[in-house]
């Protein structure tokens, strides 16, 4: 149900030809519409199909490398292509003679009945049976044939798309962190799918098509040609006419078709904004005022909506007529000639066929250029994405994987004079020193937005500082491999990342090869243990996509679970908890703290008992550190600390206030 | 399906026009192979020549006929003849104007065709043709008589015929050895076709004899024939156009209405409605939705119909050439319907797991986006790229298993038609050898039989199309048939006036529909004008849903909901929630400017009272920073301003009503502390006398409080002032403990 039944329809109005019973024009353009549809699958993975053509079209900025790269994909599959292409004349060929054998069984009928009428003779079946036998004999050859042709093109471009695939998810695992504050996810999951999808329709369906198009065009030129110039320069004049009509067409239908896509945009823009804020527009009675903008924004979308749909359905018609034109041009030709005595009767017949299979193949060659722009638009944007910059690898670090193997990580941390920016140019540290000893804790405080994960991102290298190092045990993190480094890190974040797994398999994310026992340990530890056994499924409760099988206490209680059974020397932590209820609020402070127990933690702080612990409190506002000290230290300053915590932590804060004014 | 029948109503013009028109192209398309084969068979095979009465003929040849007719004892049949044609001298005026076409007539008498009534043409038609071929064949055995018009035959064709052709010719030197009235038989016994052939070769060569330019003449006709099939290719064009056009105005029309209709009636529905469904379906169903059902009436409208009135025709006239074969076609057909449903019954249930893949595949890319930092921190990225890799597998195989699958189609459809065609040669020409049919029967037999079975091709894709569709019908139907629950009373009461804002709950119960537990349990309290009154609990403790009763969200399942004393029941909606300014939970704003957002509180609002309620939120910076002021522009959802800015205009919008009752579901949570300070010391003076509630987590905020009211699990476990509530209260001590300074206690 989608916009690829188009094609049947508007290839409707068929003319069968004069002579032979099957047309191989009418044959292919019939059974093309039909896998155009058949093909294609539901739901997201729906392509644009032949409507594709007809959509505003997307220009490539090099359509030649790309090209070059898709073919550099196609590679591999060179002689399965190359099969492809001999499969796909061979069955023309056969298509296109078919119909020609064929006519002899009717001659031969016809003598028959006239030798039967003049008692001279009777209709030879014989003969006919024979000829019968040849048609059909090459009719099965060429669907067999079509068919190996089809079983080698969508295995090839099934494997494109697989590899395409999987380049783009490694691609993802190789990007610095960086990459995606400009990019955002629904691009990359829109190259992921519907790019990738483009391309795998052009491979399995475009290409063969055009394949047995061109060579539909050349074997009936050909033919054509070898009958009479004067008639084939006649029925060529018909080629330029399509072109230009289906150019016409297109352009005209692209700009409505624009419009369309603009407007369809701003009303789903607009249903979106009202349907999400649909309490907002109940409380302030904005139904009315949604309503008319709806209605306006509707009423311009049908309009544009008819007349693109109206021009795309125009097209075959109007090509049918030229078809026809052509028919007609090319037999009084043919006639003129006949008269000249330049052709024969038998000649023209065979030419008027080779006319008719002409049509079709023209309007698809017309269009070809449209595709293949498509294409390559999308195909460079898959290119781009997977030539875009890569984090340097684990294997290019002087300092190699192998040497830190069982080395025993104290949990020593310096940051020497680190400068860094989101943006090049705009730093947000500005020359940040510190230094934590082994087992320290650190709090991060700050309000919502200050940038507190900023530390964090840095110290799990997940981005570089500009300038200046970090250490830990005295090696600067810069010149250790990436997943070392992240290996000697626990992470509990607010946002409690879970896959759609067992719970079992999350709690085994950080340490795959756990031992039962070992899980069991951390389980308990992080009071996981007692709720998911509760689950009739235990720990083999497969958590669903948006992971609502459980509370999002239980979800903070799984990460924790997961860092305590990697157990790792030191630790990240953000203490917020949101939509947790008391009882889980208090368990998961608990098992906070004995993850931190003996660790060197980095700590984004909210509870007062924390702070006021903390060995070490880094204040945070508009992503820089503002301050850095203990909790007397910071207080006795009266900055920013100060005010911070006495807003936060209570509300008559006057008298501290008049404490540092 | 009931749906798109209320929908197409108003267009039910349009609908019949489609149809009638549909009609005029099924036939213009149908007749269509006449004409092509015209041009082929007449135009160039015969020289332009039909075997039917010639516009002119010697006075000679008709004088033969007479003498041939009258020997065979037929004389009196002549008189049909004689009826149509006129004799024409040499040197009369008639013969002048017709002296150009047929240049004989300058010198010798010639009979010209009066164009008479159907009835008498036809009779002529049938003594010409049954006796013109008599005279073609005794001409050439008879050899040199004077008068015979055989003279003036040419020795060879100058076109060179086909082999039927000359198949015919040749194999009447069997005649020679018969007797003349022999051969008149034989002739009389001869198939219309080889007649016509006769007729032919016979006005050929009479028209040679007239001095026609035979090359002239099959270029004239073809162009004649070639300008009527471009005729009927036209009308057939105009039709598919005029479909074209009322089609998708048809069906873009409808869409326009649907989505009009699922978006007026979303906007009626109440919250309990609205949850029922979630956002992003109800989003899906005005757009997705809606445009799937509009390609459908684009489809339908011409493949629906077209389909069955192709078929039915091409029935009609197919039995009408040959009713004996028609078990072909219907076996054939048969043979489709069942390959198609087989190879869907395969495929179908594999579109599903295909669906359900892809779903796997988005969701893996989706969680290695969102989880980046957790899948790097634990150095998973090969086990992410493994569990990708094995969806991506998955997904392959299954994909390419249905490909393969589907290409089967193809080809066994050309498999299916080309055994159709050569079925009916071999079955036909055992018809014709029986006589009960002809060749040219056969033929158009196998066209129309073509055309047949691409109208089921068609029908059957619309089979699989309509069910597809129908998901789409049946989720927007259930969208305009849901019942909203929250409407205004028949006989509103009036609220005494002023209005004073006092919100009483009493004995209050709630539970969302369908649920199975309440949210709510029996909950009575009095919030009067001036005061605050704050609710404090966990998450899901149920503070949100209990402020949505009073603005009629939603309604209470048992117990009241009063305003100045009166059941919020009995109010009009619209009343009601004027006296309300709600800041939601979520601050969600609309495109536009800022005073376009604030005045959506209060319309036509001045700027004076706009500029108040932004200080009054502490958000006059945004204004006043930027060089538009007021007329600064919100994107979609506001992404362009922060969080925090977003939830301070999100209160200044309520705050512009100037409402006796302010409600602020959590409504300060992205604001720091300072700021959210600010806000509700400001909001003391402006909202001097109106009945205030706050719903939060935090302590802090609402120790000064006139009302406190601690949720717990949909039950009130505790109303009264921050102090009462420390010392009688357990939920909140634990809850204020965990939040503040122990010194800030006692």
């Amino acid at each position: 149900m989608n916009t690829n039944k188009k094609p049947l329809t508007e290839r409707q109005p068929q003319n069968p030809g004069s002579g032979g019973p099957v047309e191989p024009g009418a044959a292919n353009g019939r059974s093309q519409a039909t896998q155009t549809q058949s093909q294609r699958r539901p739901g997201a993975m729906i392509g644009r199909g032949r409507a594709q053509a007809l959509m505003p079209g997307e220009k490539s900025r090099d359509f030649k490398g790309t090209m070059k790269q898709l073919f550099a994909y196609l590679g591999p599959y060179r002689w399965g292509l190359l099969a492809v292409m001999v499969l796909a004349t061979v069955a023309t060929i056969l298509a296109i003679v078919g119909p020609k054998i064929l006519g002899t069984a009717t001659t031969t009928l016809f003598e028959g009945v006239v030798q039967k009428m003049t008692r001279s003779g009777d209709i030879d079946f014989t003969k006919i049976g024979n000829i019968l036998l040849t048609v059909l004999a090459l009719y099965v050859s060429s669907a067999i044939l079509q068919y190996i042709q089809g079983w080698i093109v969508s295995g090839i471009a099934v494997k494109i798309t697989y590899t395409l695939r999987k380049d783009i998810i490694s691609k993802i695992n190789r990007m610095p962190f960086r990459a995606f504050d400009t990019t955002n996810h629904g691009e990359i999951l829109s190259r992921m799918t519907n790019d990738v999808d483009t391309v795998n329709q052009t491979l399995s369906q475009s290409l063969s098509h055009m394949i047995t198009s061109v060579m539909t065009l050349i074997g009936a030129f050909v033919m054509m040609l070898t009958i009479s110039w004067q008639m084939t320069i006649v029925a060529i004049l018909m080629i330029p006419l399509s072109i230009g009509l289906v150019r016409f067409i297109v352009k005209r239908s692209q700009k409505y078709f624009k419009t369309q896509q603009e407007y369809l945009g701003h009303l789903n823009g607009h249903i979106e904004e009202v349907f999400g804020a649909h309490i907002v527009v109940k409380a302030f009675g904005g139904e009315k005022k949604a309503v008319a903008t709806f209605d306006e924004l509707n009423s311009t979308l049908y309009q544009s909506a008819w007349k693109s749909q109206f021009l795309s359905s125009i097209m075959m018609p109007l090509m049918n007529f030229v078809g026809n034109l052509g028919y007609v041009a090319v037999a009084v030709s043919g006639g003129w000639l006949a008269a000249k005595q330049m052709v024969t009767v038998g000649d023209i017949q065979a030419f008027l066929q080779y006319v008719r299979s002409f049509t079709q193949p023209v309007t698809q060659v017309a269009n070809i250029s449209n595709v293949l722009q498509q294409t390559a638009a999308a195909a460079e944007r898959i290119f781009d994405f997977l030539a875009s910059e890569e984090e340097p690898q684990d294997e290019q670090m002087s300092v190699g994987v192998k040497t830190l193997e069982g080395r025993r990580i104290e949990g020593k941390v310096e940051f020497r004079h680190v400068h860094f920016g989101y943006v090049p140019g705009q730093p947000i540290l500005k020359d940040f020193s510190a230094t934590i000893l082994p087992g320290q804790k650190v709090a991060i405080v700050g309000p919502t937005g200050a940038g507190k994960t900023t530390l964090v991102k840095l110290l799990m290298r997940f981005y570089e500082p500009e300038s200046g190092e970090i250490l830990i045990d005295g090696m600067p993190i810069r010149e250790l491999p990436r997943s070392v480094v992240r290996s000697w890190f626990g992470m509990v974040l607010q946002d409690t990342w879970l896959f759609s797994g067992t719970v079992r398999d999350n709690i085994a994310y950080g340490k795959q090869d756990a031992r039962e026992e070992e899980l069991m340990e951390a389980a308990k530890a992080a009071h996981v243990d007692h709720f998911v056994r509760a689950f009739p499924e235990g720990y083999d409760l497969v958590l669903n996509e948006e992971t609502t099988n459980i509370s999002q206490g239980q979800k903070q209680l799984l990460t924790i679970a997961r860092a305590m059974l990697a157990k790792p020397p030191m630790l990240i932590l953000d203490e917020a908890t949101s939509n947790v209820d008391t009882h889980t609020e208090l368990l998961i402070q608990k098992a906070m703290l004995a993850l931190m127990q003996g660790r060197t933690s980095f700590v984004i702080a909210h509870r007062l008992s924390t702070i006021r612990d903390a060995d070490l409190i880094l204040v945070m506002n508009h992503g820089d550190i503002v301050e850095q000290g203990t909790h007397e230290e910071l207080l006795a300053k009266c900055g920013f600390y100060a005010e911070l915590y006495n807003s936060q932590f209570d509300e008559g804060g006057e008298e501290q206030e008049k404490l540092c004014s | 399906m009931r749906t798109v029948f209320r929908f197409l109503k108003p267009y039910w013009l349009s609908v019949v026009l489609v149809i009638a028109l549909l009609f005029v192209q099924a036939n213009a398309d149908l007749a269509l192979p006449d004409y092509l084969s015209r041009i082929v068979n007449i135009g160039i095979q015969q020289n332009g020549i039909e075997a039917d009465l010639p516009p002119v003929l010697r006075a000679s040849t008709l004088e033969a006929m007479e003498k041939l007719m009258q020997s065979e004892g037929t004389g009196d049949k002549f008189v049909a003849l004689q009826r149509v044609y006129t004799l024409v001298t040499p040197g009369s005026a008639e013969a002048r104007a017709i002296a150009k076409t047929w240049p004989l007539v300058q010198t010798e008498p010639v009979m010209s065709l009066n164009p008479a009534d159907g009835e008498a043409m036809d009779a002529a038609r049938e003594v010409f043709l049954a006796e013109y071929p008599k005279l073609v064949i005794v001409a050439q055995f008879s050899g040199s008589a004077s008068q015979s018009p055989a003279s003036a035959m040419p020795a060879a064709p100058s076109v060179q015929l086909d082999s039927a052709q000359s198949a015919v010719m040749s194999d009447f030197s069997a005649l020679a050895s018969m007797s003349p009235q022999a051969i008149l038989a034989q002739i009389d016994a001869l198939d219309p076709i080889a007649k016509s052939q006769l007729v032919v070769r016979g006005l050929q060569a009479e028209f040679e004899a007239l001095g026609v330019d035979i090359g002239a003449l099959q270029i004239s006709y073809i162009v004649r024939i070639g300008a009527l099939m471009l005729l009927v290719t036209l009308v057939s064009v105009a039709s598919a156009i005029l479909v074209g056009y009322l089609g998708s105005r048809l069906a873009a029309g409808t869409a326009r209405d649907m989505r009009s209709a699922v978006f007026t009636k979303v906007e009626d529905f109440s919250l309990a409605e609205f949850d029922s469904f979630s956002t992003a379906s109800l989003i899906t169903r005005s757009t997705n939705d809606v445009t799937q059902i509009q390609m459908m009436i684009m489809m339908g409208t011409r493949m629906l119909f077209y389909a069955p009135i192709i078929g039915v025709g091409g029935v009609i006239r197919a039995l009408g050439k040959a009713s004996g074969m028609w078990w072909i076609i219907a076996l054939a057909v048969g043979v489709l319907l069942v390959i198609i449903g087989l190879v869907f019954a395969i495929v179908v249930p594999k579109f599903r797991t295909v669906q359900k893949l892809v779903d796997r595949l988005n969701l893996v890319v989706r969680e290695n986006l969102s989880g980046m930092m957790v899948i790097r921190a634990f150095n998973q990225q090969d086990a992410e790229a493994t569990r990708f890799d094995k969806t991506n597998r998955d997904l392959t195989g299954t994909l390419l298993y249905v490909t393969r699958v589907m290409v089967v189609l193809m080809p066994l459809m050309t498999i299916i038609m080309n055994v159709v065609s050569v079925s009916i040669i071999w079955v036909g020409s055992h018809e014709v050898a029986a006589g009960s049919i002809r060749v040219g029967d056969m033929m158009a037999f196998m066209q129309y039989s073509m055309q047949i079975f691409f109208a089921f091709i068609m029908m059957s894709f619309m089979f699989i199309m309509v069910p597809r569709a129908s998901v789409s019908i049946d989720r927007i139907t259930q969208v305009i048939d849901t019942k909203v629950s929250i409407r205004d009373p028949e006989n509103p009461s009036q609220l005494p006036k002023p209005v004073r804002g006092e919100i009483e709950f009493r004995h209050v119960r709630f539970r969302y529909p369908g649920a199975q537990e309440d949210v709510l349990h029996d909950i009575s309290f009095i919030a009067r004008p001036g005061t605050t009154t704050a609710i404090i609990g966990t998450t899901g403790s149920g503070k949100s849903t209990m402020v949505s009763l009073i603005p009629r969200f939603y309604d209470v399942t048992e117990g009241q909901v009063l305003l100045d004393g009166v059941d919020i029941k009995t109010l009009l909606l619209a009343e009601l929630r004027s006296y309300i300014g709600f800041v939601p939970q979520k601050s969600m704003l609309f495109t536009g400017s800022i005073a376009e957002n604030i005045r959506y509180g209060k319309e036509g609002a001045s700027d004076d009272e706009i500029v108040e309620a932004l200080s009054i939120s502490q958000i006059m910076s945004l204004v006043e920073e930027s060089p538009e002021g007021l007329e600064r522009q919100i994107s979609q959802g506001g992404m362009n301003v922060s969080g925090g800015q977003r939830q301070r205009l999100s209160i200044a919008r309520a705050l512009v009503r100037r409402a006796p009752v302010y409600i602020f579901d959590d409504s300060f949570s992205a604001l720091d502390y300072k700021t959210d300070r600010e806000i509700r010391s400001a909001l003391k003076t402006y909202a001097r006398d109106s009945v205030v509630f706050l719903v939060t987590q935090r302590v802090a905020p609402i120790r000064h409080a006139e009302q406190i009211i601690v949720l717990d699990d949909g039950s009130v476990m505790g109303i009264g002032t921050h102090e009462q509530l420390m010392r009688t209260c357990e939920v909140y001590r634990d809850i204020a403990l965990s939040q503040l300074k122990e010194e800030e206690l006692a």
